[in-house]
């Protein structure tokens, strides 16, 4: 039912979207178009990376099955320097989920324009009476006081300016916010003083645990530091993921500025989103809520595999598949109804 | 007549001389620490936040030092200095006790006391045409409250809080870190001393209403009130409704610390979600409570220095009194990341959108005063075209940030730290500036260095600029606040912004410079420096107005315009 309703509130604001801001149509078909191919033409083999990925650090596992840890791509999922990029460097990090894309292109196509007139707006205007009314250049001044006509257009045409914001404003809040579908994986991210546990309900409780790398380890494994993690959060690209987040201790947030997907965790509470990462590869993120002595200390490393891949590191980890049922003897967990491995790209939001 | 405590035999000689009296001091002691003189205490005011904020500042001075290359490079430093370990915890601690501090001292002892204590003591009544505040030694209480609770602040830097001394939580004192998670008695001297701060600024908000209410000059209705009286007026109403909400807040807090309640514990049904309700239910109106007073300052001082009546003067109120309303209603967007549902997202972002247009017509108001008017570039006008101009690019990168979904990304990182130092470090400080040297003279009869504070100025725009437009980029990049230590990929802008530091901490120093010239070799301030655009009662008087002004209050006419607040007589 809420879902429904979230759908029919999201097709009335894009249509809304579509009619009032003139730009919107255009970038809203250009994402669409891109979103549903996502999945398939992204699964890049990773083979060539991983040639040189370092070996993993605790994996005791020797089988063919075994996961070595994704190299990550430089500029992919982490910030990027001044010296290595400097227009790079001034702006949002590369977006890897849809909603980010929608959101990046809201804040780039809107917002800044928007806020870049305004403020030179304003500018300009300082200048021109600086000049122009300046002691000298107007020795005597007016006894204006009021203008209704000027006063109502600088009223009404900020909220004007508003609403068009809000068009795509709320939109984006209404996708952001679209219920996981059944099938979906759950990751449950719990904060601890100061690290991240991530377990894996659907796939037999596994349990990682991940703490930073010291630097040094970081940079021989060539991760960025204090990015880096022992243990990363493996997740399945291109299918929607059910992310938790809760924590045991004090409030932590779970944060992955290249997929635009901030929540936090609280003790007592069960946050939950949906996260759908279009393109295998290492994401990176920090804990963003205040968390005490180590704050800086605990960051979030999210490797988006293939879902084949996945599955392999599920079973290197010792879990199942919602597909392992007949293997495992129907140990499987209670979700396995769902579709196994093979996941249904999401469907595009309606337009 | 009497404004002054008949009970103390501090007019002993000259009780009855009638031209004594108005200029008669009481002595040293009686005079400053029992002081019932709303200019006296607004002078304290004005020392004590200059003190504070050099606290504040140099803290600030700590933190950017610290963050202007990767790794942890002062703080161990610090830490054994407050008397912790020299453990990488302590020091760690030590980076959460900075930024906490910095917070507090710069909101509640450094810019409340100078906008409200200092300025709204001092010019409120001389505005309106009173002698002195409705409740003088309310006043008093009020202005030690604030000193006691800084106080309090400094105490718990040195005493244990968890991990090291001093309390390590931030300003926004967020549970369960600030109960479960800190262990000691630092947290609860940091509560203490807001409870003090909160009271003492509840007590100056009833005394400026009643003030403000009954203490007007014969004649001057509200709609004939300055600006910046209005301005005072709202921010003290913010202050009776949102202080209180904070008061219970953390002493809430208090209990879960130290009475085995359960508030914002969900072990025991509470939920740390509730202590952000109650905290921004407070925290969005203090934003408000922080730059209102500057909003009407800047008011006067646009109109004196174009020698024009300030242009839609019922806009300009009732603007501000929108603003007032409306921000008791969005304080959620501080909460977009904890967990609210989608419904109540796209609430607090349509309502806090609506902030946007007041604001501008405050903005457009300003300009159109100058439009057509006669400027001249005194020292407080060129803060005040400053202030327009950086308060407006604090305010758009609040309409980003008003977006929920696109808060999502930004929440908790630089470009925060950034939006509310472009309103708060260059709005609400520039518009102190601007209002300091607007009244300096009036306050102190010496005139400062024009030059000085022109050069002032240039060097503050551009250190301030340097520290904090970049901190936009390294937002949008993802670097989140209160981070001791980053990834490598910051550090160019962070540099960038620590040398933006050492630009404005040097043209501080001119601040000060300024005073010390002018109090020593300072041309005599006339009552009127600012010539005929200032037309508010404060320059009717000399410079320094005497101690007991307006025995005989002023009378404004009905036949005069409103937009000039001399008597007709002057």
């Amino acid at each position: 039912m809420g879902q429904m309703q979230t759908r029919m509130r999201l097709a009335i604001l894009a249509a809304l979207a579509a009619g009032l801001a003139v730009t919107t149509p255009v970038s809203l078909a250009a994402q669409e178009g891109a979103a549903p191919a996502a999945p398939v033409t992204a699964l890049e083999a990773p083979a060539g990376d991983a040639a040189d990925a370092p070996a993993p650090a605790a994996d005791t596992d020797a089988d063919a099955s075994a996961y070595t840890p994704m190299a990550p791509t430089k500029d992919k999922g982490m910030p990027t320097s001044y010296q290595d990029d400097a227009i790079k460097s001034l702006t949002f990090q590369d977006q890897y989920t849809d909603d980010g894309n929608y959101a990046q292109w809201m804040h780039d196509a809107i917002l800044m324009p928007v806020i870049t007139i305004i403020s030179l707006f304003v500018l300009g205007l300082l200048l021109y009476v600086v000049v122009r009314f300046n002691r000298r250049a107007n020795p005597v001044a007016s006894k204006t006081t009021h203008n209704t006509l000027i006063e109502v257009v600088w009223t009404i045409v900020p909220v004007v300016i508003l609403v068009i914001i809000a068009v795509p404003s709320i939109t984006l809040l209404a996708r952001q916010y679209e219920t996981p579908p059944a099938e979906a994986v759950t990751i449950k991210a719990t904060g601890y003083q100061w690290y991240w546990g991530y377990t894996y309900p659907d796939h037999g409780e596994i349990e990682v645990i991940s703490n930073m790398l010291d630097e040094a380890e970081a940079v021989r494994r060539g991760e960025p530091g204090q990015l880096a993690v022992d243990n990363r959060m493996v997740v399945p690209a291109g299918v929607p993921l059910r992310i938790q987040t809760t924590a045991t201790d004090v409030i932590h947030a779970f944060a992955v500025p290249s997929l635009w997907f901030k929540i936090d965790a609280v003790p007592g509470r069960l946050n939950e989103r949906l996260l759908t990462i279009r393109e295998p590869g290492v994401y990176y993120g920090q804990c963003s809520e205040l968390c005490g002595a180590r704050h800086a200390y605990m960051p979030i490393a999210i490797e988006a595999l293939p879902p084949a891949e996945f599955a392999a590191w599920v079973r290197s980890q010792g879990g199942t598949m919602p597909g392992d049922a007949a293997d495992e003897g129907g140990a499987a967990p209670a979700s396995a109804a769902a579709p196994a491995a093979a996941p249904t790209p999401e469907p595009a939001p309606a337009a | 007549m009497a404004t002054t405590a008949e009970g103390f035999d501090i007019h002993s000689d000259h009780a009855h001389d009638a031209h004594d009296h108005a200029d008669h001091k009481p002595g040293f002691f009686a005079r400053w620490f029992m002081s019932t003189n709303h200019k006296d205490i607004g002078t304290m005011y004005l020392i004590f936040a200059i003190i504070a904020g050099i606290v504040g500042g140099a803290i600030s001075g700590i933190m950017r030092v610290e963050l202007a290359e990767p790794g942890i490079q002062y703080l161990t430093w610090w830490a054994e200095f407050m008397g912790g370990g020299s453990d990488l915890n302590t020091a760690l601690h030590m980076w959460n006790v900075f930024i906490t501090a910095h917070g507090l001292i710069m909101v509640f002892f450094m810019v409340m006391p100078a906008m409200i204590g200092g300025f709204g003591n001092w010019f409120v009544p001389l505005m309106i045409g009173a002698p002195d505040m409705a409740f003088p030694r309310m006043n008093n209480i009020s202005f030690w409250l604030t000193v006691a609770g800084f106080i309090s602040l400094l105490f718990s830097l040195f005493v244990p809080g968890g991990s090291g001394p001093g309390a390590g939580v931030g300003w926004t004192v967020y549970a369960p870190l600030s109960t479960t998670g800190s262990v000691g008695p630092a947290v609860d001297f940091a509560i203490f001393s807001l409870h003090l701060a909160g009271a003492g600024s509840i007590l100056g908000a009833t005394n400026f209403i009643t003030t403000i209410f009954n203490m007007r000059a014969p004649g001057m209705t509200l709609h004939k009130m300055p600006l910046f009286v209005w301005s005072v007026l709202v921010t003290a109403f913010l202050l009776l409704l949102a202080l209180p909400v904070l008061a219970a807040a953390i002493t809430m807090l208090l209990t879960d610390r130290n009475f085995g309640t359960t508030f914002f514990d969900p072990a025991g049904g509470g939920d740390p979600v509730l202590y952000q309700h109650l905290f921004w239910f407070f925290g969005h109106p203090e934003v408000y409570i922080m730059i209102l007073p500057g909003f009407g300052m800047i008011s006067q001082i646009v109109a004196t220095f174009s020698r024009k009546p300030v242009f839609g003067y019922l806009g300009m109120a009732y603007a501000m009194v929108a603003i007032g309303v409306v921000g008791f209603i969005v304080w959620a967007h501080h909460m977009y990341t904890s967990g609210l549902d989608v419904n109540t997202k796209m609430y607090f972002t349509a309502a806090t959108m609506v902030i946007a247009v007041p604001t501008g017509v405050k903005i457009f108001s300003w300009i159109a005063t100058m439009w057509g008017g006669s400027l001249s570039f005194k020292s407080p006008m060129v803060w005040s075209l400053g202030f327009i101009f950086l308060f407006t690019v604090g305010g758009v990168t609040g309409v980003v940030l008003a977006n929920g979904g696109i808060d999502d990304n930004l929440h908790d990182t630089y470009y925060v730290v950034a939006h509310f130092h472009y309103v708060l470090s260059m709005g609400a400080v520039f518009s102190m500036f601007a209002g300091f040297y607007y009244w300096f003279p009036k306050m102190s009869g010496r005139m400062h260095s024009e030059l000085l504070s022109h050069i002032h100025f240039w060097t503050f725009f551009i250190g301030v600029n340097v520290i904090f437009f970049p901190q936009h980029f390294l937002g949008m990049q993802g670097m989140p606040r209160r981070y001791p230590d980053y990834p490598e990929a910051y550090t160019f802008w962070h540099e960038i912004s620590t040398y933006g530091y050492y630009i404005m901490a040097a043209s501080m120093v001119l601040f000060f410079v300024n005073i010390l010239y002018a109090l020593v070799a300072g041309k005599k301030a006339e009552a009127n420096p600012w010539g005929e655009g200032a037309t508010t009662l404060e320059w009717t008087l000399p410079s320094p107005p005497p101690y007991h002004q307006f025995e005989t209050l002023p009378v404004i006419t009905d036949a005069h315009d409103y937009h000039d607040h001399r008597p007709a007589t002057a």
